[in-house]
């Protein structure tokens, strides 16, 4: 017995694009003409790649082209890939809502998934009935729900309107009381996905952490697509990375997100490495530019790992205000990797600074590890609020180019987010 | 994990996805797994319907009391249809009661994969479950309403009516089942069908009161053979006339009774709904992309 858990071989699966209406009924019988000879079907010998931004010139396209993965027992694999990629369409035939049109998935085991929270919910029914009825949908037995009930009611934190309609529900405890269902779900294979982008940050923590320990407490597996890197890292240690319906790598998920991050192209919106910034006369100051260079001055998008990124701010401030303070942050994957505020270098501009143009050449923290990093510039009132913010303005990516021995930890294959070399002194 | 090598045949799999699947892989055993949810739809549906009504299940009565009363009105008192001797009111509420289960199964069953097809494009189970607890959670509601037909009878009887109830109403369970199949089966045929080409949507709705006064709801079948024998043909093979006869035959004593119509029945609904479930099941794996 091997230790694989899904198996999945030359999946394929075609669509049809455009509307279906009377030209419909002709291709269908053309293609039934085409099945009862024992020929191919003639529609899926011109279908294209799946690329949703060109024009094609066959109306069916390949959503996924020849899959080929397999999964062991006890996986957490996450699945990355652009809008588009088949991601949705992989969970899909994975959780069979729709059958594929070439190729064969086996299976070992239970498979339970959770395409969306609260699917098959009743606004009328109660909280309490909600459960069972979900947890059916589901495929829970009867007697299982009623093992897990008190759980799945601790875990949703909406014990107070178990017997109240669902309807009166914010939605937040809606997609809490959802997620606990199906948390509670006593299957070997859990398929998510991106179901977390709802919820309060304190249950989405939850939700990870109860994910976490599906997986690699109680040994089951777990599929979940996300397009947060951050928790994708966090929860699963394979990964799958789509391209326009094609695997382009499957393998270990820091090889995965990296590839996938690389891979989104650098337009507009994306790697920005300098901004301007209209004039807003009504604010006590405002933030007119940023740009990151390198130490020569020089503006780009991508830096070593031992190259200095350094970032301009200019900002215009209109009235003296007390407890002004500038901030940088950076953060890689959404976590905020360091920040620095201008009064931790100068503590008397927290008086406030005079009215006029501010400039300041900032040296990031360096050596920073391989990713994209993005910058964040506020003109703050200290620990009171914001007057001007740029949030997540500027984007830049780091790569390993060059080689310094005496710094190992930059190596991407280390799990940590800072690089650097700690002082060991033997006693 | 890594790209798939050739797994080894032999080996035991749970589960296989594969394009088609064969035509009589009916998922039976799956359906079976998920009855507890059967149970709970049904009840879903009983509950939620009526949520929020102040008559609530008051409303399973108000319909047929007032359809029974326009018949009364428009087919006895101003087209003056025979009713064989038993009270209108009776000989109405009858072929409405019986009619209506029929009806609302084929009805509802028949947008199965539309109205669900948020549910099903989100998660597996067998979708055969939802068309059956339609059919079941409409067996309630016929229930309910056939308390009132029995009031009614009681009532007549009390002021001293007389017609024969006998032993044919025995068959009772049989007529149930025979309705709820046939209807089941018709609903997911059209349901199936109506998956790519909405076409046959249109056509229900309106089709099924074309077929109920093809039936013998407002008449009597010995009337309808007496003055058109030319066309009668049409209601006698009805497939849900020899159901609607023996079901007032039964409780009434009117109408007419043969085992042959009643075989022929049965024959036509098992065939209907073994050929539904069929073609439900192969829409099922694909209906997802085109509905």
């Amino acid at each position: 017995m091997s230790n694989i858990a899904v198996s999945v071989e030359n999946i394929s699966k075609a669509y049809h694009l455009g509307e279906i209406g009377t030209g419909t009924i002709t291709s269908d019988f053309e293609r039934w003409l085409a099945r009862i000879r024992g020929k191919e079907d003639p529609f899926l010998q011109v279908a294209e790649a799946n690329d949703r931004t060109t024009k094609g010139a066959s109306d069916i396209v390949w959503s996924l082209k020849d899959i080929n993965f397999d999964i062991n027992k006890g996986d957490a694999v996450g699945i990355v890939g652009r809008n588009g990629a088949g991601k949705s369409t992989l969970l899909k035939l994975l959780s069979r809502v729709t059958s594929p049109t070439t190729g064969s998935i086996k299976i070992k085991g239970r498979i339970a998934s959770l395409l969306e929270v609260g699917t098959g919910f009743h606004p009328e029914l109660t909280g309490r009935e909600n459960i069972f009825l979900n947890g059916a949908i589901l495929g829970m037995r009867k007697h299982e729900i009623k093992k897990h009930f008190d759980d799945i009611v601790n875990f949703s934190g909406v014990e107070r309107y178990i017997d109240t309609p669902v309807k009166r529900y914010s939605s937040g405890m809606y997609v809490r009381l959802a997620f606990a269902v199906a948390a509670h779900l006593d299957s070997e294979i859990l398929i998510v996905d991106e179901v977390l982008a709802v919820g309060d940050y304190e249950f989405q923590k939850k939700c990870l952490g109860k994910m976490k320990d599906v997986s690699q407490g109680e040994g089951r597996t777990v599929l979940f697509v996300s397009h947060n890197l951050g928790s994708i890292k966090n929860l699963c240690s394979k990964g799958i990375f789509l391209k326009n319906g094609t695997l382009q790598q499957a393998g270990d998920i820091d090889l995965i997100t990296d590839m996938y991050l690389k891979d989104i192209p650098l337009d507009e919106g994306d790697e920005r490495c300098t901004i301007n910034f209209a004039p807003q006369p009504d604010k006590q100051g405002y933030i007119t530019h940023l740009s990151l260079s390198d130490e020569t001055g020089t503006t780009k998008p991508e830096y070593d790992v031992f190259e200095p990124v350094v970032l301009t701010a200019k900002y215009t401030v209109k009235e003296s205000v007390l407890g002004f303070c500038p901030i940088v942050e950076v953060k890689k994957d959404g976590v905020v990797i360091f920040n620095s505020f201008l009064s931790d270098v100068d503590e008397t501009a927290l008086e406030g600074q005079e009215p006029g143009e501010h400039s300041y050449i900032i040296k990031l923290y360096s050596p920073l590890k391989k990713g994209r990093y993005a910058v964040t510039f506020r003109l703050g009132v200290l620990r009171v609020s914001d007057i001007d913010a740029a949030e997540d303005a500027l984007t830049f990516y780091v790569d390993e180019t060059s080689f310094d021995p005496t710094i190992r930890s930059y190596a991407s294959f280390r799990k940590a987010l800072v690089a650097t070399v700690l002082d060991w002194k033997k006693q | 994990m890594h790209i798939s090598t050739a797994s080894n045949p032999e080996e035991h799999w749970d589960l296989e996805i594969k394009p088609g699947g064969k035509l009589f892989d009916l998922h039976l055993k799956d359906v079976w797994h998920y009855r507890d949810l059967l149970v709970l739809l049904v009840r879903r549906d009983f509950v939620s319907i009526y949520k929020q009504t102040i008559l609530g299940p008051l409303w399973f009565f108000i319909q047929p009391i007032f359809t029974t009363a326009m018949y009364v009105f428009i087919f006895t008192n101003l087209a003056g249809i025979s009713t064989e001797g038993i009270p209108p009111p009776l000989f109405y509420m009858a072929g409405i009661t019986a009619w209506n289960y029929f009806a609302d199964c084929l009805n509802k069953t028949s947008s199965t994969f539309r109205d669900n097809a948020h549910i099903f494009g989100k998660v597996y189970f067998p979708r055969l479950i939802m068309p059956l607890s339609v059919v079941i959670s409409n067996l309630v509601r016929f229930g309910v309403q056939l308390l009132l037909f029995i009031a009614m009878i009681i009532y007549y009887m009390i002021t001293g009516v007389h017609f024969g109830l006998n032993w044919h109403i025995l068959l009772f369970p049989v007529i149930v089942a025979l309705m709820g199949c046939m209807g089941l089966g018709f609903g997911m045929i059209i349901s199936a069908l109506t998956t790519k080409y909405r076409d046959l949507a249109f056509l229900v709705t309106f089709g099924v009161q074309l077929l109920m006064y093809s039936t013998t709801v407002t008449y009597p079948l010995s009337t309808a053979l007496e003055k058109f024998p030319k066309y009668a043909w049409l209601i006698k093979y009805n497939p849900m006339t020899p159901v609607i006869e023996t079901f007032r035959h039964g409780f009434l004593g009117s109408g007419s009774f043969s085992w042959q119509s009643l075989a022929f029945c049965a024959c036509v609904t098992a065939s209907v709904a073994i050929i539904g479930v069929i073609i439900f099941n192969r829409v099922e794996k694909k209906f997802v992309d085109t509905v």
